[in-house]
């Protein structure tokens, strides 16, 4: 690799005792004061501003309605309008999810359930939350349309078993999602 | 330009490669009328000269056009053709291309090029590879548009009528149709009718699923029923797209070989229940080892993740298992995860048994055996022992200094095929290493020692006397000291003063040889359970516990080195050698049942073996 020498800024007097610019910055942040007191603070609305300036008193106030569309919050299961979870622990998510943070277990439904044609479903199910990095790929591989990047992004937990979602977690997580595949509905 | 040609004999890699120019030999004219040509070069051997996709080679006389492309390393792909099965020739994915000379008419010369081979004349339909043998001069092209097309329209033919049902399938990752539809597949569906539909998650079997509508109708599960296990249970009813596959009415597919019909089955009709949806394959580790239910010594591959064995899969070996086993052998593994496997070692106090740790039960063993005279102790090794650990117990019988060494014997019915009398592994291994023609000979006379107080210790290596050995618990009781080294928890471990947890033969290395002189070798698949330890380790243990000295062997190897140097039959050898296939190196004249039936078949020509 080339190595490129790169030639220290020359500075004069002024910007050596950097005295001046002390004096810019204080300017700057009394200007700001004196606006948000006055309730004229630039951007407060689209910053969703809990009232004094463009801060959010963030847990009391949330972010939640301004989240866009294309949000990856906490990956959850969901599922279909029929209450049938969708998951048919395929296991391509815990295949392709980059910090293996998905760990299945899966299982036979067994032939007394309504479902039993589906044949397969998880046992267990677990996502580490202290290893999703949200990247979706999970929703992306997935070819059941049973796991989804939901909007939540307030993971917490007081111990790293509180991190790990587990199957019941993640499906108050994720809810239902009608009208997507629908191979297991049909006449079959 | 002299090109190569390749002579291949028939199992394949010991193929010789020659180079001939037959332009060289036509420059002396006076040689044209004698010139030997390729095909009699070839004739010579007993061969034929075949080009494949461009490039001449040898086969033998009676090689099968798919068996030929394999050995030129071209993959046809295929779902019917089992190399140890016939060849019925009907699910048409392995057609090819086929050329052959043109007949000259009476009296012409057949026309040649410069090096002595007559012109290919492509036939423009395809044929089979693999019910179709090779001749001379004959061409056959792998690729091109034919080839192609004809590949794409058995791909959607086979589609038309199949579920979508790869996420739940157990095949899914190892499913020769979803490879084959990567590529060779449409991705979409021209089909608009409703699918046929067919029964799905069939109970055929104790031991196997069935789901028709995945089935396509390639019949190796028919064949190796009828044809390798003898038992003719399943078949085909309906016909056309109404195909399916069933068990016979009045019959399970109950079989002891039921097991390797979901190996063989190319897509996820026929699935393993104890496997079925545990895992998927894309997770697993393979790790090649051997069986040790019976003499025979069936190669297997063990399917781990983690330290968990999730199934095992016949590994094939002409000499050995061909590529089968007996499903009782294949599900004899989860007891080495289960509730009854002894995870840390135990010494008795008072009626109870307690944990103790590894140093203290071996200087406990080693103080109490020394208490008692050298001729009173005997030690019970068992034939489930590879070498490494019987040359080690033998080792141990010199250092304590007592001649009372003998094995547990272990017979059950045989079955005609795989499965042997003999259900220690590794009895002739015994025979050599502990250089006797009965290593089971001193058992009863230990027994009778038990019994009139002539022996007051016993060393009990892996066996559960009560159980397997004819002993009861009051003979057990008489003794001052027995010491038990065992995976699972059991009768004989109750009365022991001593418990080594040892490890089970997926989680140990070393070798065996079966009941027809082959060495072959164990790998580990897993780790020990817990605190368990190999088998060897502990008997070097207990050895340098007793003699107080330093430990020199500090791996496996170390002790088959001093086998190599100690047992004729082992001399030259090493663990590394004796590779995954094994190595023969004793004469028993132990014949494998399945195996003199596959070379009969194969002589007979039904098969390609
Ligand atoms: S979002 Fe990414 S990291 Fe998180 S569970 Fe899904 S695949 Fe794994
Ligand atoms: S990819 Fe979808 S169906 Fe498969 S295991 Fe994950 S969530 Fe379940
Ligand atoms: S048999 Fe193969 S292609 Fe068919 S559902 Fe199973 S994995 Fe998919
Ligand atoms: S069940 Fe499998 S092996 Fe048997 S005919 Fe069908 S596809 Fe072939
Ligand atoms: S493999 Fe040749 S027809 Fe099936």
């Amino acid at each position: 690799m080339a190595v490129v020498k790169l030639q220290r800024p020359k500075l004069n007097f002024g910007e050596k005792i950097y005295f001046g610019a002390l004096i810019k910055g204080f300017i700057l942040t009394m200007t700001h004061a004196v606006k948000s007191l006055l309730g004229k603070s630039v951007g407060a609305e689209t910053l969703a501003s809990s009232g004094l300036g463009v801060t959010m008193q963030f847990p009391e106030q949330r972010w939640d309605d301004h989240l866009p569309e294309y949000y990856r919050g906490a990956p959850a299961l969901v599922t279909d309008e029929q209450g049938r979870e969708r998951c048919v622990s395929c296991q391509l998510c815990e295949f392709i999810c980059p910090p293996k943070a998905i760990k299945i277990t899966p299982s036979e439904i067994p032939s007394d359930d309504p479902w039993a044609k589906v044949e397969k479903r998880p046992l267990e199910f677990d996502i580490d939350m202290t290893r999703c990095i949200y990247c979706g790929m999970c929703e992306e591989v997935c070819p059941e349309q049973a796991i989804y990047l939901r909007k939540d992004y307030l993971i917490t937990g007081l111990k790293r078993a509180d991190m790990v979602h587990n199957k019941k977690r993640l499906y108050e997580i994720g809810g239902t999602r009608v009208g997507l595949v629908n191979k297991w509905n049909e006449l079959k | 330009m002299a090109r190569h040609i390749r002579a291949r004999t028939a199992p394949g890699p010991s193929s010789t490669s020659i180079r001939y120019s037959y332009q060289a030999m036509s420059d002396t004219p006076s040689a044209t009328a004698e010139m030997k040509l390729p095909k009699d070069f070839a004739a010579e051997k007993g061969m034929v000269n075949v080009q494949i996709d461009g490039i001449w080679h040898q086969f033998p006389k009676g090689t099968r056009m798919i068996e030929a492309c394999r050995q030129a390393k071209i993959t046809v792909p295929h779902y019917c053709y089992h190399p140890k099965l016939s060849s019925p020739g009907n699910c048409r994915m392995c057609l090819v291309q086929m050329g052959m000379p043109p007949r000259p008419t009476p009296g012409q010369e057949p026309q040649r090029d410069d090096h002595g081979f007559e012109p290919i004349g492509w036939i423009p339909r395809p044929v089979i590879a693999c019910a179709n043998t090779v001749s001379e001069n004959m061409g056959i092209r792998t690729s091109g548009e034919l080839v192609e097309k004809c590949r794409e329209g058995v791909m959607e033919f086979l589609l038309i009528n199949h579920p979508l049902d790869c996420p739940i399938c157990d095949q899914a990752g190892e499913c020769r149709l979803q490879e084959q539809s990567v590529q060779h597949g449409r991705g979409v569906s021209r089909f608009i009718d409703m699918k046929v539909k067919k029964p799905k998650n069939v109970d055929i079997g104790p031991r196997i699923r069935l789901d028709d509508e995945r089935c396509i109708m390639c019949s190796r599960c028919i064949r190796f029923m009828d044809e390798v296990a003898g038992d003719a249970v399943l078949g085909f009813t309906q016909r056309g797209t109404h195909t399916t596959l069933t068990v016979h009415p009045d019959r399970l597919l109950d079989s002891n070989y039921s097991l390797n019909t979901a190996d063989i089955c190319p897509v996820g009709a026929l699935t393993s229940n104890d496997f079925r949806f545990q895992m998927r394959v894309w997770f697993l580790k393979e790790t090649p080892t051997i069986d040790v239910n019976c003499g025979t010594g069936t190669n297997i591959t063990v399917w781990t993740r983690g330290n968990k064995i999730h199934r095992i899969t016949p590994r094939q070996n002409d000499e050995v298992n061909s590529a089968w086993m007996p499903d009782s052998h294949r599900l004899n593994f989860h007891y080495i995860d289960g509730t009854s496997r002894l995870t840390e070692p135990l010494t008795k106090s008072g009626d109870k048994h307690l944990p103790s740790s590894w140093a203290d039960a071996l200087e406990s063993s080693a103080a109490q055996l020394k208490e008692i005279p050298a001729h009173q102790v005997a030690i019970i090794a068992s034939g489930r022992m590879t070498n490494e650990e019987l040359f080690l117990a033998r080792a141990l019988a010199a250092e304590i200094g007592t001649s009372h060494l003998a094995l547990v014997p272990r017979v059950d019915a045989a079955d005609h095929l795989l499965v042997a009398a003999d259900r220690n592994p590794n009895t002739t291994g015994a025979k050599l290493i502990l250089e006797t023609e009965d290593p089971y000979a001193g058992l009863d006379s230990i027994r009778a020692g038990v019994r009139d107080g002539s022996i007051q210790a016993l060393i009990v290596l892996g066996e559960d006397l009560v159980t397997d050995a004819g002993f009861t618990a009051d003979d057990l009781k008489k003794l001052r000291f027995l010491l038990q080294t065992s995976v699972l928890a059991n009768p004989t471990a109750d009365h022991a003063h001593v418990v080594l947890p040892s490890a089970a033969f997926a989680e140990k290395r070393g070798s065996m040889v079966n009941l027809s002189g082959r060495l072959q070798r164990l790998n580990r698949a897993v780790e020990p359970q817990g605190q368990a330890h190999d088998d060897w380790e502990i008997l070097r243990d207990l050895m340098l516990a007793l003699s107080g000295e330093k430990n020199e062997a500090h791996q496996i190897e170390d002790i088959f080195k001093v086998i190599a140097g100690a047992i004729p039959a082992f001399s030259g050898l090493t663990l590394s050698k004796i590779g995954h296939q094994g190595t023969p190196i004793t004469e028993t004249g132990y014949q494998i049942p399945l195996l003199a039936n596959e070379r009969a078949r194969k002589a007979a020509g039904l098969i390609n073996g």
